[in-house]
């Protein structure tokens, strides 16, 4: 029993390990882009990737064939979603200048740009994942392109982060 | 411009600027992770350990309180020599 565990465990580090040199780089970007950080010094992405890491570790025996990068991007996905509200006041006070490609948008909309282009999820899966309708995600998405791509003189207003995705 | 040529764009502009991955991101997501499915181990094991005990309780206070046996009646006096 305990050697069976212990070569269980071997087996998982092994594999887990493999997933993180192939994967992180890539989930790291994708959070970086959320927070919208400059990519050399982002402690918020990193702190959203190691837990999303963590708990694809913890249910890494239970995935059953499950694609673990899915999962991690999940978890991910939906920490920001609840995590961004909540930090919501803090950042407004204190914020310095956010900088990266998305800094414009709301959280929001950098969520379901991120999903949508960048990691490519279809567009019903995003809305499921987000427990919105679909309309509404390719709403949001139309709506985020057309100010990434045509930036708004001055400084944003100050909507701009007020709506944050539920799920 | 369409639809598609605005993904691209966007695309495009989120492709850049890739972040360097810390060396100890694997470390820490390990150690993390080891650490939930610990508590998650010791939780289950928990809740076992209190079911069983409630269980054990149940069978112990229903072996001397016998709630099924008819309780001898305390109104009537019993019937002898009719």
């Amino acid at each position: 029993m305990r050697q069976r565990q212990a070569s269980q465990s071997a087996r998982r580090a092994r594999e887990f390990e493999a997933f993180v040199a192939g994967a992180a780089g890539r989930l790291l970007h994708a959070a970086t882009l959320l927070t919208a950080e400059p990519p050399d010094d982002n402690p918020r992405a990193r702190r959203l990737l190691t837990l999303a890491l963590a708990h694809t570790y913890a249910c890494w025996d239970r995935l059953r064939g499950e694609d673990p990068y899915d999962r991690a991007r999940q978890y991910l996905a939906l920490r920001f979603a609840h995590g961004a509200w909540r930090r919501h006041g803090i950042l407004l006070g204190g914020r310095t200048h956010p900088s990266g490609p998305l800094s414009h948008l709301a959280p929001q909309e950098r969520l379901v740009l991120v999903l949508r282009l960048y990691e490519g999820v279809a567009e019903e899966q995003a809305a499921a994942l987000l427990g919105l309708p679909t309309e509404r995600v390719r709403t949001i998405c139309d709506r985020a392109t057309a100010t990434l791509l045509h930036p708004p003189r001055g400084p944003a207003p100050a909507v701009v982060g007020a709506k944050v995705a539920a799920s | 411009m369409n639809r598609t040529q605005r993904e691209a764009a966007v695309r495009q502009l989120m492709e850049r600027g890739t972040p360097q991955v810390p060396a100890d991101l694997y470390a820490d997501s390990v150690r993390r992770g080891s650490r939930m499915l610990r508590r998650r181990t010791a939780a289950r094991r928990l809740m076992w350990l209190l079911l069983l005990a409630a269980s054990v309780a149940f069978v112990v206070w229903a072996l001397t309180a016998r709630p099924w046996v008819e309780p001898p009646s305390t109104t009537t006096p019993p019937m002898t020599g009719w």
